[in-house]
Formats: structure tokens, sequence, C-alpha cells
């Protein structure tokens, strides 16, 4: 049986990762794990920007895979960034086997409006679709609903949904059959 | 154009930025590419076309200062982003004073990012869309060209480059098929409007409710059979230039109505409340005595003075034969080409024929005359005396009514198509040869 592994980097709420665990298996209807591992985060801290290069962390994640783990995803509250960039939501290895997403820029509290649960749940989830999708090989969709769509900002990941649009849908199928999954 | 079709060239000496933005833009569907240095750049850019290069301004070797220039001697539409870091701001001030599209500091904001690609594929699809509708129009505007080395068209030649520079109103006079549309679509073709529509209007067709409307425009219900909201002629024509051809057949209370347009340049649709302003220059063409109508109060005097503001008198086809020739030849070109016939000549005799003839119908006759010609010449490459048909020649005046003198330009017609051959003519005529002798004596026909 292959995996997809949620995997916290530093501390993560445990509702959350508990509620990707759940949702991430029925998108992809693949089982999912949560699996816990220590990081090294001093090389991919950055104190002049006091961020973390997501680059470098993203090697470190799928560094040491299990041979049943099919996709990793890396969850964080750290802020990413990667040098060309400001700052990330995520970044993911296209048709990798690795992804990673960022809380610390989803939760309202970073841009001082009162903090919302759900709505935090919501976006981690869409982020956490979205890249794993970038995984199965998919691009940014035009779709406007689609989790595909790229969002630069957390307005544009409350404007889509967590569903993949019809055609993205077929992608990851395909390549579930392809990889026999 | 879907990004799969935008082509973006990534030029940095750095790895991780090459890389980082190769990824985010492969991420969102373009074509992407990337050169480490300006050399390598040049080689890429040489090899095919691309859409957008973003560029650093700070590398070794050849600045991307220098490297801006070269793009845009390659190619001048190509968009040219600058990346820079915060210190060399003011470098990438001077590159977008020198071209570039826009700069970007490092670390780049994703938004901005995709905002700024997103504005700039808009701004290159505009442009691709403005050249190519350019080319259509100029490919219109020359679809028919006023033909003619007479001193009489010369003159009109000129007054139509003066006129089309400013914005004043045009009235066209001359008989009927003299080419008065032909003389606006040049006015409009060389106009700073020409980019907009020449809307035609041909006051004579239209029964006075419809023009209103034709005209106007209309609101959904605005009367009964209006089921529909339709656009006026004067909206559509917003930008650039109304025509309007048999002005002097418009009625009083339209009249009325076009004044009042012309002063305020706004008008309301038939059953809307909304005021349209609305910018266009007006030319009008009539064939009919507007002075006349005009002294017998059928035509309003203000506005008899608006649209007479520049005159321009067409002369009939007869008054400059010398044209004749060349018109034939240019619609025979025209019409050979389009029927996909191998007709390169008219003969001397055939061609003669239609010098001496009166034309009463003028150029859209003649145009007529030699399209029908073609029709009928068959196998033949050449057009002759017999496939012109043309009933009544007159070397000045059009024959008159009488069978008298329809006869006497028949008969005329005959002898100068069989080049005064009697015999061959009495036989065409299918009288004898005394006949047309007694003929040439009564009507003194001579060669």
């Amino acid at each position: 049986m292959s995996y997809i592994d949620i995997i916290p980097i530093g501390e993560v709420e445990e509702t959350l990762l508990l509620f990707l665990k759940e949702s991430i298996f029925q998108t992809f209807k693949i089982q999912t794990r949560i699996r816990n591992r220590r990081f090294n985060l001093s090389p991919v801290y950055d104190p002049i920007r006091n961020q973390y290069n997501s680059s470098g962390l993203l090697l470190e994640l799928i560094n040491d895979t299990p041979p049943d783990t099919l996709k990793v995803l890396g969850v964080t509250e750290l802020d990413l960034f990667i040098p060309i960039f400001t700052f990330l939501f995520g970044e993911a290895q296209l048709n990798g086997i690795g992804a990673l997403v960022s809380i610390h820029r989803l939760r309202n509290q970073f841009y001082g409006i009162p903090e919302d649960k759900e709505l935090l749940r919501n976006r981690l989830l869409k982020e956490g679709i979205h890249e794993l999708g970038h995984t199965f090989g998919l691009i940014h969709c035009f779709a406007l609903k689609c989790v595909m769509k790229s969002s630069t900002y957390v307005e544009e990941i409350d404007q889509k949904s967590t569903y993949f649009c019809r055609a993205c849908e077929q992608e990851v199928l395909r390549w579930q059959i392809e990889k026999n999954v | 154009m879907d990004n799969q079709s935008v082509s973006i060239l990534v030029v940095d000496d750095e790895f991780s930025v090459r890389d980082s933005l190769y990824n985010w833009f492969k991420n969102e569907g373009y074509r992407v590419d990337t050169a480490e240095n300006g050399m390598e750049a040049l080689k890429k850019l040489q090899e095919g076309p691309w859409d957008i290069v973003l560029v650093d301004i700070k590398m070794p070797g050849m600045d991307g200062m220098e490297l801006q220039r070269h793009i845009k001697k390659i190619d001048n539409t190509i968009i040219v982003i600058i990346i820079t870091a915060y210190a060399t701001v003011d470098t990438a001030v001077e590159a977008m004073k020198e071209g570039a599209y826009d700069y970007l500091s490092k670390p780049i904001d994703p938004d901005k990012l995709s905002i700024l690609i997103r504005n700039a594929v808009n701004q290159r699809r505009l442009i691709a869309e403005n050249i190519q509708l350019k080319q259509k129009v100029e490919e219109l505007s020359l679809q028919d060209e006023i033909v003619g080395e007479s001193p009489q068209i010369k003159k009109i030649l000129e007054m139509i480059d003066t006129v089309a520079k400013t914005d004043a109103t045009v009235m066209i006079r001359g008989e009927s098929g003299t080419g008065k549309e032909l003389v606006a679509q040049a006015i409009h073709g060389k106009s700073n409007r020409r980019y907009f529509p020449i809307i035609s209007i041909n006051c004579g067709a239209f029964p006075e409710g419809l023009l209103e409307s034709e005209l106007f425009g209309h609101e959904k219900g605005a009367f009964t059979g209006a089921q529909y909201k339709r656009k006026g002629k004067l909206e559509m024509a917003n930008g650039g230039t109304l025509f309007f051809d048999e002005i002097g057949n418009i009625t009083a209370k339209m009249q009325m109505d076009l004044l009042r347009v012309i002063e305020t340049k706004q008008f309301t649709p038939l059953g809307s409340n909304k005021v349209i302003n609305v910018d266009f220059r007006i030319i009008a063409a009539t064939n009919s005595d507007l002075e006349k109508k005009v002294a017998e109060k059928e035509f309003r005097e203000d506005l008899y003075y608006r649209l007479n503001v520049f005159s321009i008198q067409i002369p009939p086809l007869r008054e400059r034969t010398a044209d004749i020739p060349l018109i034939a030849r240019y619609f025979l070109e025209k019409y050979a080409r389009s029927m996909n016939k191998d007709v390169t000549d008219i003969s001397p005799e055939a061609m003669k024929m239609l010098v001496q003839y009166n034309w009463p119908g003028n150029i859209r006759e003649l145009r007529n005359t030699i399209e029908r010609a073609l029709v009928v010449v068959g196998e033949k490459n050449r057009i002759e005396p017999e496939d012109l048909n043309l009933l009544f020649l007159s070397k000045s005046n059009p024959p008159g009514d009488s069978l008298e003198e329809i006869e006497k330009a028949h008969v005329q017609r005959i002898l100068e198509q069989s080049d005064w051959n009697i015999s061959r003519s009495a036989e065409i005529l299918k009288i004898d040869r005394v006949t047309l002798y007694n003929k040439i004596k009564k009507y003194g026909l001579q060669r």
C-alpha cells in the first residue's frame, strides 16, 4: 500500500493535521498518514529575512522517505521564501514526490484581522491539495473555482474551492492509473 | 492568448533566480527558458520569437541595459521587464526610459509578478491585434481607388488630401454613379479617423420613421416591432465618419433632428431617456440641386450651411473622357482577377466605343459594362466591341427619346464599330446597303 505522508515541520496544531489527513484522503482516495520526524532548520533559516528557505526545506523533507510513501506533504507554521520571491504559501516538485505548505500567511492574524479557525482550515486544505496537485503533474489552472488556480494572496485562496475542476481531476486519475496507484 | 502560447525568457546570472522563476512560470503554464548571461540570451533570442524577457540589470559582462538595447534591435515589440535590487532602482528607471515595460525589485512579490506578467501579455496581445487590424483597414481602404489623370480628377485628389486632414464637414456633389461614396471613403481613409468606422446611410432608401430609427437607434419596445434594443448609425459612427448619401431626400423633421445632432453632438435613441454623446465627422452627398431646394424652402438653409462647409464637385464621366481608358483598364484588371479570367486587354475598337459613349450612368455604368463584358467575353483574352452592351453611342450628347434620334445613334455606333465598312454594317443592321446610304445621308453621319 502507498501513502501520502503528512509531516509537521516544527509545532503544528494536531487538529489541523488530523483534518488534513482525512480531507486529503477524501480528495485523492489514497491512504494518508501523519508521520513525525525531526528537522534541522538552521541551514534553511535566513536571519536577514527572518524566513525559511522553502526549496532547502523541501529537499530536507523528501530526504529519507520510506519506500511505501507515494507523496509527502510538509506542513509548517514557518514563514517560507525562495530568494527571488518575498514569500511563498507553499512549494512542490512538479511530477515529484514532495510538497510543502506554510500556515504562517494563511492565518487572519497575520493581516491584523481576528482569527477564523474555519477559514484557516479551508485555506490550509486548499493549499495542501494545490501543492500535492503539482506532484501529480498538474500546472496552474484557469478555472476560477479549481483548487489548482494560482493564488498569490489569501483572498485569492478564498475565492477558489477545495475541488479539482473536471480536467484537473482527470489528470490526477490518469496519473494514478499510469503509476498503478 | 493562453499561457501556453506565451514565451518567456529569464536572463539572470544567479542560478537560484533562474531556477525559481523557471519553475514559477512553468507552473503557470507558460513556455519558459533561461539564459545565464547576455550572450546566451541573444543567441536564444535569435533562435525564435519571444514575447517577454525578464532581464537582471546587474550581470557580469553584458549588463541588463546593454542587453535591452540589443533585444530592441532584434524585435522592438518584445516586452522587457527589468529585475533589479533596491540599490539599482535608478538604473531600472533609466531602462524604462529606454523602452523597458516595467521593473521588479528583488525579492519579487509573487502577486506583483503575476499582475505584471498578465498585463504585459494583455498589452502584447493588444499590440498584435492592433497591427493586424490596421493592416486590415489599409487593405480594405485600398479596395477601390479613384482612378484618373485628368486635370479635374487631379484637382479632386488634391481637395481630398486637403480636407482629409481637417474635421470639416464635406458636401460631395455629382451625378448619380460618379463615385461620391468613393470620394467620401477616400477622405475618411486619409483622415485621423480612419481606424474608426465610416458608416454610410442612404437617406433616399428609408421611409421617415425607419430612417429615424436607423440613425438614432431604439430601445426594446420603443415602437411596434422593436423587439430588441438596437444601436443607431450615429452611435456606430462614434469616432469615425458618417456618410449621408442623397441628403437632399430627407424630410423636414429629419432635417431638424439632424441639425440638432450636428450642433450638439448628442442624441437620444427612440424610447430612451438617455442622452448619448457622439463624435463623428459628417460627409454628405447629393445629386439634387440643394440651392433650389433651399430657395423653395424644401431644405433648411441652416442645415445647408452646416453641411456645405467644404464642397467637392465630381464631374460626370463624359466631361473627362481622357480618364475612361484608365478606369476601364482598372475595372478590367479588378474583375478579371475576381472572376479568375485571363482577359488582359480591351481592343482598340472596343476602347474607342467606350471613350465615345456618353455614360449617363457614369462610372457605375462603366464598371457594370466591363463586368458584363467579362462575363460574355468567352475564351477570348481581350474585350471586343461585341462584348460591350452600349446601345446609345454619341460623341457628346445622349440621344433623345424620339425613334429618329435613337436610330441615328444606333446607326452611327454600328458604323464606327465596323470601321465604316458599309457592307458589314448593313449586314449587322439587317438592311441593304442602299438603305444604309440613305440613312447616312438623312442623318448627316460622318466618319
